[in-house]
């Protein structure tokens, strides 16, 4: 029994290991060749490891784009989406569960639908409207059409049903009206909720592609994920420059994970709330 | 005891006077706090609707009139032509391969994403030495986003320097042009997806399988059930909520693609991984023909609202609610 049990467990943690090391590769690799010289990166047959830590990749890279203006759009516009939904939804969320309106029903239901139009249909008439405000290359036209969403309406009324009744029933006795009771009760009783459409929220924000892709033009206004594939277009004498820039990009969201993995797991299961 | 209940008809007219004006004053005010009621749902409402209705509702309607309409090149409304964007696309030979490639590449994702996904977060399900360690490794790809993981992987493609053509050298096989052969490149794209979404499906899954009650698995154990039937016979089943609803955004991304196609092979070779999104974008702001590329928009709509509504029509009965 225990011998089996022994050999289970070498197989499984061969088996871990291998698997581990075949999904970490790519991003060892990027990582690996950003800190190799140019000659290094390009020779043949290719290195696995650098023989010494060469900045130069990351410096050329550094001074050729503006990665910083892209790191700083990027979570600029995501912390702002990310803000605007927790607002716009909470708000929402509250009226559907504590704000006895009339054709509440009607309006929740129209809310739910619109979570099964997928936002393709609307990318053509989208890029219009925002063509026509003048919107285009700026940060309202990136931001503007995310500020709301039915998910997070969603996610949060589920969040706001489980609150306690008694406790709106003697807020209400009290004198306690609806906006303070949001402010007061609701909005920090929920903060676990809050949270995960927060994360959600940034991430999807800061992983859009087509769309920014649509509305930007100049290298100042990319986002990061615009900027870093627009890279590869661009004429340079070795391509670890190119992931040495993909590095740098990584470096912040790589640290957030290993710090804050547990509040992005709440937040991308929050995602399955009674799929 | 018996009490002599006062009929109205005994009170001084005095009385009933004052007791009529109680009445309409409590009903006026319970009139006033509807109103209130309403107006402040509403205006909590309000902010959500306005932008539903210019960033979506909108923009829906627009889609339906543009896509009976044809434009002129700079995006204006030239003729009315009925359905024949529609006719025209379903005649069409790109609209059936990009089709039939969306389809190909979201067979080539899902399921092997979901059977990576499992093995993933069967094998560190254990709390076991150092399996913190590879949750973390497993949760990592999640930090990627399409723009680093498509130019990492497009690094490792490449033909003559890529790593994936060194190590076939080394095993003694033959280079693969991994995104310039028609063969391959909807192959490649897929790896590189499944690769990407790696760490979405570890998350869900290890979550559900960690939600599991441990006594449930206690009493399977005693009753003689080993690893394998445990997993089949009692996990399985009861992460079948978490794989449904996998199943059902995996297949709704994969259909929604695009930044895979637009950065590794630009829709090529010779339309093989040209999937939906990627023509409509080519028609609408490449072509610049947004009445086609509206009509198309709407055909993708309503292909997701079918595909949704068979998975919970057909599949949803498999999966066993708690």
């Amino acid at each position: 029994m225990t011998i089996r049990h022994g050999w289970s467990a070498a197989f499984m943690y061969i088996a871990l290991i291998v698997l581990a090391l075949v999904l970490i590769y790519p991003v060892y690799y990027a990582f690996a060749s950003a800190v190799m010289s140019p000659e290094e990166s390009s020779q043949y047959p290719p290195r696995m490891f650098p023989s010494h830590l060469d900045f130069s990749a990351i410096r050329s890279v550094v001074d050729l784009v503006p990665i910083g203006a892209f790191i700083r759009n990027s979570f600029f516009i995501a912390a702002a989406i990310t803000v605007g939904q927790v607002l716009t939804a909470s708000l929402a969320a509250y009226a559907f569960t504590f704000v006895k309106m009339r054709f509440r029903a009607f309006w929740f239901g129209l809310f739910l639908s619109t979570m099964m139009i997928p936002w393709e249909v609307t990318i053509i008439p989208n890029y219009m409207t925002v063509k026509s405000l003048g919107w285009l290359d700026s940060y309202p036209g990136l931001i503007m059409p995310f500020l709301a969403s039915a998910f997070g309406v969603f996610l949060l009324r589920q969040f706001f049903l489980q609150l306690p009744k008694e406790l709106f029933e003697a807020a209400v006795i009290d004198g306690c009206g609806h906006w303070r009771y949001l402010a007061r009760i609701v909005m920090p009783l929920s903060r676990p909720a809050l949270a995960s459409l927060a994360v959600y929220a940034f991430l999807n924000a800061w992983n859009m592609y087509l769309w920014p892709l649509l509305v930007t033009s100049t290298p100042e206004m990319r986002t990061v994920q615009i900027g870093i594939s627009m890279l590869q277009f661009e004429e340079f004498t070795a391509w670890n420059i190119v992931l040495a820039g993909v590095s740098l990009v990584l470096l912040p969201s790589l640290i957030f994970l290993v710090l804050g993995l547990k509040q992005l797991v709440q937040g991308i299961t929050a995602g399955a709330v009674k799929g | 005891m018996m009490f002599m209940q006062p009929s109205e008809g005994r009170l001084p007219a005095s009385w009933r006077q004052a007791g009529r004006r109680k009445l309409a004053v409590r009903q006026t005010s319970r009139r006033r706090m509807q109103l209130r009621e309403n107006v402040i749902g509403y205006a909590m409402l309000v902010p959500s609707l306005l932008l539903f209705a210019v960033f979506l509702f909108y923009p829906l309607g627009k889609s339906m009139y543009l896509s009976l309409h044809l434009t002129d090149p700079r995006g204006r409304i030239a003729a009315y032509v009925g359905f024949e964007n529609f006719t025209a696309l379903l005649t069409s030979d790109a609209f059936w391969n990009s089709l039939r490639v969306t389809g190909l590449f979201t067979l080539y994702t899902v399921i092997p994403g979901l059977v990576l996904g499992l093995v993933l977060a069967a094998l560190t399900s254990r709390p076991r030495r150092g399996m913190r360690a590879f949750q973390l490794v497993f949760s990592m790809p999640v930090a990627l986003s399409i723009g680093t993981a498509a130019v990492i992987w497009m690094m490792l493609f490449h033909p003559t320097m890529g790593m994936l053509n060194y190590w076939l050298s080394l095993a003694g096989l033959a280079p693969i042009q991994w995104l310039t052969d028609p063969k391959w490149a909807l192959i490649s794209i897929s790896i590189m997806t499944v690769w990407m979404n790696s760490g979405f499906n570890y998350i869900m899954l290890h979550s559900g399988l960690q939600s599991i009650r441990e006594d449930i698995l206690e009493s399977a154990t005693i009753d003689g059930a080993g690893p394998v039937t445990l997993f089949v016979r009692i996990k399985l089943p009861l992460l079948s909520p978490v794989l449904f609803f996998l199943t059902v955004v995996s297949i709704m991304h994969a259909f929604q693609s695009f930044g895979q196609s637009h950065i590794l092979t630009k829709g090529g070779p010779a339309g093989s991984t040209e999937v939906f999104v990627y023509s409509i974008y080519k028609e609408a702001f490449v072509n610049y023909q947004l009445g086609t590329g509206s009509a198309m928009s709407l055909v993708l709509f309503m292909l997701l609202l079918i595909l949704t509504l068979i998975q919970f029509l057909v599949l949803e009965k498999k999966v066993h609610y708690q």
